[in-house]
């Protein structure tokens, strides 16, 4: 059985210059991850901020052993933001991560990756994705475990990968809802999405959690957490583990996960861990399991020996 | 342009077709159309039967086969794209890319519409679609501005088709899982948004709570009208603060800016709503046609009167209008 890959996503949140660097250079000098996402996926209001700094970023996680991939916008929606795509394309050396089918057709015959935020759900989009060039897939969050099943039997020499950690983005919009809640326009926002580093909490009028949102973005305010999946997923034949970037400890969560999939730990111990790097975690695993993705099948101990 | 009118039953598509529709769109009974309701659709006979009754009065049908087929499964999409086409229905509108290439392959004259399930919101996605697929007409997300898809319609070469009046998402359709993350069903697996059994009405004391799955969507006074939970459209807290963080419980109408649109090169108007009854499609039709009629005779300010059938009775024109967003 080849080894699994475990993949740190991309940065979703507006964090500032020297949160990223010191984010990407702990991941170059400290984490086992294979793979290191790293670009703009939801504001591209936000890219001049960071841009500049991505090509020594890029160098020097591709030194320390990383797979870097560039992860590019989700929602795509002028022309200006269509040129960026085409020079993103054009980078040597750099694999890309399509999230919108603009990108999709501007990386035709190039090998690429399928983001998580095009709709694969079935073998026909698969095989034709994998006809165009893509030699990794990262499937939609929504999936249960039978879609996961089918895609992997069907997907010939391309990698499947899975989100197991992190919140899960579940809408992108036209409108910043960050912006919104500041009484605040998208053109005039002040980045105000900057000041909520894991996204703004949302609860219900019940106060119960329930979302969190990242400017254009909707996450879920749940972490996905599915350490008791893996041995399911690794059988089904997944083979590329995502984990996505929170403000708690990812160098301790990047090693938690590396030790999970090596076999070397439990789930119980992933989920332990975690609530004591961050007591309030939330968890949720419900989409694989055939239920609201907000619930929690696989609870603490349910699968101690 | 061309005015594209929903049917949920054979019933409204004759209230549309006598209403001005010069399209009507509908979709099978089945999960593999985004208006999967209870007792809502065509089964294969009455579709025939639709057909040929639009036909005789010049007007349009179009299918929807627009959610994403389910691995394992492809084939439940596959025949329903196969019978529409021998049915004779003018159109399929689909959204999957497996099931383009599929419908490409198997009935190569087969006039192709993407669906705004697709998500096709510039245009290197809009060429994609149309070089790879063959795409005759591309559904338009509504996440764009007026400005945004005149500038698109100078630089493609297929018809656009946007939305004119109804409901309206305010995440771009396709890319969204919020319903699945309350209820488990969601519009690309399910063809359903926020569904109806999954909702749940609480009193409290004076307040009537909405309820979508596990979570309260809006709480409402007794003074206030109580309305359906889609969970885009609820009251929610965020920074110490209650509203509504998406967007109001109001519906898209377009009727002010018609002719802008006109003018921004779109070819066709979509009214949402296979899930309304005969009377609604008659009136919004109706007052449709009647605006479209007043331009083409070279009068201007059309008005709409319609604002009693919105959603909330409040209005908008969306991200059309660039403060919108």
């Amino acid at each position: 059985m080849t080894k699994s890959r475990l993949v740190m996503g991309p940065i979703l949140f507006h964090w500032d210059e020297n949160r990223k660097k010191d984010f990407y250079a702990r991941i170059a000098d400290e984490i086992d991850v294979d793979t290191v996402h790293v670009g703009e996926v939801v504001c591209a209001k936000r890219m001049p901020f960071f841009d500049k700094h991505l090509p020594d970023i890029i160098e020097r996680l591709q030194n320390a052993g990383k797979e870097v991939v560039f992860s590019t916008l989700a929602l795509v929606m002028n022309e200006r933001e269509i040129a960026q795509l085409r020079e993103i394309a054009e980078m040597p050396n750099l694999l890309i991560e399509a999230n919108d089918i603009s990108s999709i057709g501007l990386l035709s015959g190039r090998p690429h990756v399928v983001g998580p935020y095009i709709n694969t759900y079935n073998e026909s989009t698969l095989d034709y994705l994998i006809s165009r060039g893509a030699h990794r897939v990262s499937l939609p969050w929504e999936l249960p475990m039978s879609s996961i099943e089918a895609l992997c039997n069907a997907r010939k020499t391309a990698e499947i990968e899975v989100q197991i950690f992190g919140r899960v983005p579940l809408a992108i919009s036209a409108r910043c809802y960050s912006a919104r809640a500041h009484g605040l326009h998208k053109d005039g926002c002040r980045y105000v999405c900057g000041e909520a580093l894991d996204g703004m909490d949302v609860e219900t009028l019940d106060h119960t959690p329930f979302l969190a949102v990242n400017g254009l973005q909707t996450l879920s305010s749940h972490y996905l957490e599915l350490s008791t999946a893996v041995d399911d997923l690794k059988d089904a034949g997944v083979t590329a583990f995502r984990i996505s970037p929170h403000t708690l400890d990812m160098v301790r969560v990047a090693n938690l996960y590396r030790r999970l999939i090596d076999g070397e730990t439990s789930s119980d111990e992933v989920r332990q861990s975690l609530l004591e790097m961050q007591n309030d975690l939330a968890f949720a695993d419900g989409f694989l399991h055939s239920l609201p993705g907000a619930d929690l099948r696989e609870t603490l101990g349910s699968r101690a020996e | 342009m061309e005015l594209v009118c929903p049917a949920g039953t054979p019933a409204s598509l004759r209230a549309a077709v006598e209403a001005g529709a010069d399209v009507v769109y509908c979709g099978f009974r089945d999960a593999t159309n985004a208006r999967n309701f209870p007792g809502l659709n065509f089964s294969r006979p009455e579709l025939a039967d639709a057909v040929t009754f639009a036909h005789r009065h010049g007007v349009h049908v179009y299918l929807a086969c627009n959610t994403y087929p389910q691995a394992g499964c492809e084939d439940i999409w596959h025949k329903a794209v196969d019978d529409a086409v021998a049915i004779g229905v003018d159109a399929v509108i689909l959204a999957d890319i497996g099931l383009l290439r599929y419908a490409r392959d198997k009935h190569p004259d087969a006039r192709l519409h993407l669906s705004v399930q697709a998500s096709a919101s510039n245009e290197e996605a809009i060429r994609f679609y149309h070089r790879e697929f063959g795409v005759r007409r591309v559904v338009l997300p509504r996440v764009l501005s007026l400005e945004e898809i005149r500038m698109l319609n100078r630089r493609i070469s297929v018809e656009t088709e946007v939305f004119a009046f109804g409901g309206m998402c305010v995440m771009a359709e396709g890319r969204c899982s919020l319903s699945s993350y309350a209820t488990g069903e969601s519009p690309n697996m399910n063809g359903v948004c926020s569904p109806a059994a999954h909702v749940h009405y609480e009193e409290r004391g004076d307040s009537t709570v909405s309820r979508l799955g596990n979570f309260t969507i809006n709480v409402y006074g007794n003074d206030e009208k109580v309305g359906y939970p889609t969970l885009c459209k609820g009251r929610f807290r965020a920074m110490d603060k209650a509203g509504y963080l998406f967007e109001e419980p109001t519906s898209l109408d377009v009727t002010a800016i018609l002719p802008e649109l006109a003018d921004a090169g779109v070819t066709a108007l979509k009214i949402e709503g296979r899930q309304r009854g005969k009377a609604y499609i008659t009136q919004v039709v109706g007052a449709f046609r009647a605006s479209l009629d007043r331009i083409a005779n070279g009068q201007t300010g059309t008005r709409s009167n319609l604002a009693a059938l919105s959603e909330g009775q409040a209005d908008t024109t969306g991200a059309y209008r660039r403060s919108w967003q």
